[in-house]
């Protein structure tokens, strides 16, 4: 398979795509802090007993779980002023689109506290600010970490849209150096490759949490 | 321990209707307990005896009438003609009287059985931890848990996790405390235990106890007064040796009959 594979070149390739896979992490990271604190607030904020809250919130979540990632990105490079990042603007912009998501999963991790657990706590006398804090975020948080992680892995793969700003994350070296060497075969599969190095013992890593927590 | 003169009573019910959607649980229902007294409160479930002590812990809303915590307002509150119910801010200053024990237990999992108890004494009644410590170590002495000070709640059986929640609850230092079916998710050979803890509670403080139980024997020994309840109402009031040997209503009969299995 000489003329279709050359080790050479996949040999030449790595250091690019590792450097590549290193931006990758660093938005998946990154993204992900964004997506949990934010997702986090969304939750809370949806609960609020005021419809002027509730309803031009689930507006825009709606609004952002509808549309397309990738036009989310293009969207917001375009209008941002030029001396931003684009890994920057790529970090916020997966931020804020998982965001979106991972409230579900809080919602759901909040609801799937006991109630006892609320009764006991007004038993208890206890500050409405305090019983979120001491008593329903620490059960709710734990219920999620398994839906975190997932959604953690789904960023992780969705980060070669960052090539449409221009961000060199692994995806886009291998298409640079395809496009300098008329060959992809080579770089397209260790980018796979590599993908699956990372999110599969990831999401082994997930499954056994779900196992541990249930 | 309460600074209202002893002929207020600890708990007043004025009228009190609770209506769940259409279902009428209370209705125009009357009842005071003095200070100190121990009610049980008995009859079918549906009857509504749950419900009191739920409303009483604020767990749920009324629908009418009011209820008098040392003759204080607590949850509702008549100004001029208008029913309103009592700001939250209001109503936590009469809750840190009251104190409740739950059928399910209802421990905080993710602390231990330390924090469990020492969490609103600090965080609420302001005590210093080293002082919250020290009384918590006093009440899982009282209740034989001392060892158990620092295991995780899930690590203890469900008549050890009552036993804390029964320390937690007194850390609080209580005026009333509410006792909801607190055996009734036990395995039968533990419930002694339990009530064993209660029954000395009982004998060594002046608390203002509100039971709900179907450990007739225990009603028994610990009560003052038992109150039959049917459909929301008192049918039958009483002391509880008249009230089990020689009940005077029918329904009451009936009731302990069915309970009592002769």
């Amino acid at each position: 398979m000489g003329d279709i594979w050359s080790w050479e070149r996949a040999w030449d390739v790595l250091p690019k795509l590792l450097e590549g896979l290193v931006v990758t992490i660093q938005a998946t990271v990154v993204g992900m802090v964004i997506a949990s604190i934010l997702g986090l607030f969304i939750a809370l904020a949806m609960r609020s007993p005021s419809r002027w809250v509730r309803i031009p919130l689930k507006f825009v979540v709606d609004f952002i779980r509808m549309t397309p990632l990738l036009v989310q990105l293009v969207f917001v490079y375009l209008l941002s002023p030029p001396w931003i990042p684009g890994l920057a603007i790529g970090c916020v912009v997966l931020g804020i689109h998982y965001a979106t998501y991972m409230s579900e999963v809080y919602r759901a991790g909040i609801e799937a506290v006991p109630k006892g657990q609320w009764e006991a706590a007004t038993a208890l006398n206890m500050a409405p600010g305090r019983t979120w804090r001491a008593v329903i975020l620490p059960q709710a948080i734990r219920n999620t970490l398994p839906g975190l992680g997932n959604y953690a892995i789904s960023m992780f793969k969705e980060t070669p849209f960052l090539f449409a700003i221009s961000v060199v994350e692994m995806y886009t070296a291998a298409q640079q150096f395809g496009a300098g060497t008329f060959s992809y075969i080579e770089a397209l599969t260790m980018v796979g490759l590599l993908f699956l190095a990372v999110s599969y013992p990831t999401s082994l890593l997930v499954r056994r949490m779900e196992t541990r927590l249930a | 321990m309460t600074t209202t003169p002893g002929d207020v009573p600890a708990i007043e019910f004025q009228d009190v209707v609770k209506r769940f959607g259409d279902n009428t649980v209370l209705d125009r229902l009357n009842f005071s307990v003095p200070q100190g007294q121990r009610i049980t409160l008995i009859g079918p479930s549906g009857s509504g005896k749950t419900t009191i002590l739920r409303l009483l812990m604020t767990l749920e809303e009324l629908s009418g009438g009011l209820i008098l915590i040392d003759g204080d307002p607590y949850t509702h509150e008549y100004k001029g003609e208008k029913w309103v119910a009592v700001p939250e801010r209001r109503r936590r200053v009469v809750r840190n009287r009251v104190g409740m024990v739950f059928q399910q237990f209802n421990l905080f999992p993710n602390m231990s059985v330390l924090e469990n108890i020492i969490e609103s004494p600090v965080h609420v009644l302001k005590k210093s931890k080293d002082e919250a410590v020290a009384d918590a170590e006093r009440l899982l002495d009282k209740v034989g848990m001392s060892e158990k000070r620092d295991f995780k709640t899930n690590e203890l059986s469900g008549g050890q996790q009552q036993r804390v929640a029964i320390a937690r609850a007194l850390a609080m230092d209580p005026e009333i405390l509410l006792l909801d079916e607190v055996t009734s998710a036990l395995d039968p050979e533990i419930v002694a235990d339990v009530l064993d803890v209660l029954r000395e509670i009982a004998d060594t403080t002046d608390i203002t106890m509100l039971l709900v139980t179907h450990e007739m024997q225990f009603a028994r020994e610990v009560s003052d007064r038992v109150l039959m309840f049917d459909k929301g109402q008192i049918v039958e009031e009483a002391d509880p040796e008249t009230m089990f040997t020689n009940p005077s209503h029918e329904r009451t009969q009936a009731f302990l009959k069915a309970v009592l299995g002769g």
